[in-house]
């Protein structure tokens, strides 16, 4: 049990698919200029991520070396337009917004990563955890980076009014520099830099 | 049996295969009646948000928003090329109002034509029969709502316009379908964004195109902000791509002849 | 004539630039810079796969995949365009294959250099992106290639410059915790803010 556990929290502090493996980049500066689709990517990925993780698993023995990649990438991206039409079903709103970015998760690299890396290793369950695991790791940094950017960028959270903006009569001027990507690199930036002190041993020393 | 053997490939490769297209197809083919119910629901939505019948925020049910379109919006179908509206009597299975998909028409090449120059929006197609929508209230026709389409950053955004009677002022403005980079290019789909349309004039008193999308916000002081509309921020090419597509349909290529008629 | 081509191999290296423009391919990006001689590698490996991949990819979607393409073989009606994705990624997969055994030949130090992430150019989102690019403004054969090159070129310079940044860095005095990735998100979210100042021109 205390094994299930470590697998599902280890990748959300100790080896984030973000902040430590530097998988899931582009998504995370992509997506994260609001709260709202920050949050759905994040579920579609969770999604992919734990099925694609058993799948591959359950057949780990079977798959020919020759064929290894392209196997992978059909299972993931099968899941992927399963996770697309899910969202174009009901979810149509976010659905419009996050179009081309749903399509590429099939080449986000912490599913192709996870599979090589984890999957292909390890029994079914606790690949289907590992997923789950790396998924709530991405979460986090999406969920963390989207708020502040949405906050900053344009004074609400999820839509709704949290600083009154200047153009509708209050008194924050939108810091205009949140709501591009290069804003993102910075965010992650300073979070490594907090989980690093709050976790020294995953310092780099060059 | 050995994993590396061949008959062990062609094996694997075609089961995993076969039952990722049977889950695919699965879900496809299931969720296609929702999800083209919400396309449908989507564009109903976006004619009468145009036309100012309804308010971007309201959450309506397809019943509801269904009968304010009968009751309130006749579609005719207009002749690009010289902007002469197509009687009734000459409505086919292909060509009505009721059937009519912009996309099917480009591709159709009976419906559409190449564009040879200044084609300014880079759609590279556009259709010679398109589908416009007349606001009636009172037995009068008191806004015309005009479909538009042009190249964003990512991908090609379908919109509306909507003029008023005197056929200048812009009375609404939506981008229903696009597929630009969320939160950036992507606020075009933010109703705060198409408000600030309303009221713009799109032509001068010479009948010329004057409406632009401009790089930052406008000068409230400046006489010529009644053409200007704020463009987005950090999304420069999909705000010129919004600009060049308003500019393309409301000048001579597009609606142009149409709007003379009236 | 050659001035549309050139102007588009240009602009796809300065103005969308794959990496710092459009944020694609980030993974490798950040992931294999550490030393300029394997960013030089990556680069070149980029530049080729991406050379290859989005004019072979515009072949196959305007005579299979299109609507109405397939005309050819008497099948007109057929719209296969929902194969697009899985195409594209199928012939950069063979692409990287390829590449990998080549590597492997002839320059076993780049290929060891490059580890996992040779396989991962597989799922670069630059590289599929170029494709999806190519086929959402409609390029012909010959606007593909250049497409493809300038593509590949600018991701290589980004990269490359990258690399010749975090090399000069090593002998900097950076805080404990941001040493390595950390101060290296800091550098690439300047480095893009400097690239914006390009999306401004037309050529």
């Amino acid at each position: 049990m205390k094994k299930y556990k470590s697998i599902l929290i280890n990748p959300i502090f100790n080896e984030n698919p973000i902040a430590f493996q530097i998988l899931g980049i582009c998504s995370a500066l992509a997506v994260t200029s609001k709260l709202e689709t920050s949050i759905v990517m994040s579920l579609a990925v969770i999604f992919v991520l734990s099925l694609s993780n058993w799948a591959v698993s359950l057949i780990r023995e079977h798959i020919p070396g020759s064929v290894r990649i392209i196997v992978e990438m059909t299972i993931i991206a099968s899941l992927v337009i399963i996770a697309d039409q899910i969202i174009k079903a009901f979810a149509y709103d976010v659905s419009k917004q996050l179009s081309v970015y749903v399509g590429l998760i099939i080449t986000n690299c912490i599913i192709m990563g996870r599979a090589e890396a984890y999957a292909l290793k390890n029994p079914p369950l606790q690949s289907f955890l590992d997923g789950i695991g790396n998924g709530l790791g991405y979460t986090l940094i999406l969920i963390v980076v989207g708020s502040v950017r949405e906050l900053l960028g344009s004074g609400k959270l999820l839509g709704y009014t949290i600083l009154p903006v200047q153009t509708e009569g209050g008194w924050y001027v939108p810091n205009g520099l949140f709501l591009l990507p290069p804003s993102a690199f910075f965010l992650i930036g300073l979070i490594i830099w907090a989980i690093r002190t709050w976790k020294p041993e995953q310092i780099e020393e060059s | 049996m050995s994993n590396e053997s061949t008959k062990k490939t062609v094996l694997v490769t075609l089961g995993v295969c076969f039952v990722c297209s049977i889950l695919v197809s699965t879900a496809a083919v299931t969720l296609r009646g929702i999800q083209r119910r919400n396309q449908e629901q989507e564009k109903l939505k976006n004619i009468l948000i145009a036309g100012d019948l309804i308010s971007g925020s309201e959450k309506l049910e397809s019943e509801k928003i269904e009968k304010i379109y009968q009751g309130h919006i006749k579609a005719i179908i207009v002749d690009l090329r010289n902007g002469n509206i197509l009687p009734d009597s000459l409505y086919t299975d292909q060509l009505n109002p009721d059937s009519y998909d912009i996309k099917s028409a480009v591709k159709d090449p009976d419906l559409s034509r190449d564009i040879e120059e200044n084609d300014i929006a880079q759609i590279g197609r556009m259709p010679v029969y398109i589908v416009v929508y007349q606001v009636i209230e009172s037995g009068e026709i008191q806004k015309i709502i005009l479909p538009i389409f042009g190249k964003g950053l990512w991908s090609t955004m379908y919109g509306f316009i909507a003029l008023s009677q005197n056929l200048k002022t812009v009375t609404g403005f939506t981008i229903y379908e696009h597929g630009e980079t969320p939160g950036l290019g992507g606020e075009v789909d933010n109703p705060q964004w198409k408000k600030l349309w309303i009221g713009k004039q799109a032509f001068d008193d010479n009948r010329a195109v004057r409406i632009e999308v401009i790089k930052g916000k406008t000068d409230p002081a400046d006489p010529e902000t009644i053409y200007r509309v704020d463009g987005l921020s950090g999304s420069t090419l999909t705000t010129r791509g919004v600009d060049q597509m308003v500019k393309f349909w409301l000048g001579d290529q597009g609606y142009g002849p149409f709007l003379r008629q009236l | 004539m050659i001035e549309h081509y050139l102007s588009l191999f240009v602009k796809s290296i300065f103005i969308e630039n794959m990496a710092l423009a459009f944020f694609l391919g980030m993974c490798t990006f950040l992931a294999v810079s550490k030393r300029v001689e394997t960013a030089v590698g990556l680069g070149i490996a980029v530049a080729v796969v991406q050379f290859i991949t989005v004019p072979v990819n515009n072949l196959i979607y305007h005579h299979v995949l299109k609507e109405g393409a397939l005309a050819w073989a008497g099948l007109k009606d057929v719209d296969l365009t929902f194969l697009g994705l899985i195409t594209y990624i199928g012939v950069i997969a063979a692409m990287v294959q390829i590449l990998e055994m080549t590597l492997d030949k002839f320059v076993p130090k780049l290929y060891n250099a490059l580890g996992i992430f040779l396989p991962l150019i597989t799922v670069n989102c630059a590289i599929l992106g170029g494709s999806l690019f190519m086929v959402e403004r409609n390029y012909n054969f010959g606007e593909s290639m250049a497409y493809g090159l300038g593509s590949g070129v600018g991701f290589a310079l980004a990269v490359i410059a990258l690399s010749g940044i975090r090399e000069k860095m090593r002998y900097s005095n950076v805080p404990k915790g941001l040493r390595g990735l950390g101060i290296t998100f800091i550098t690439v979210g300047l480095m893009a803010i400097a690239f914006m100042l390009f999306s401004g021109i037309q050529l």
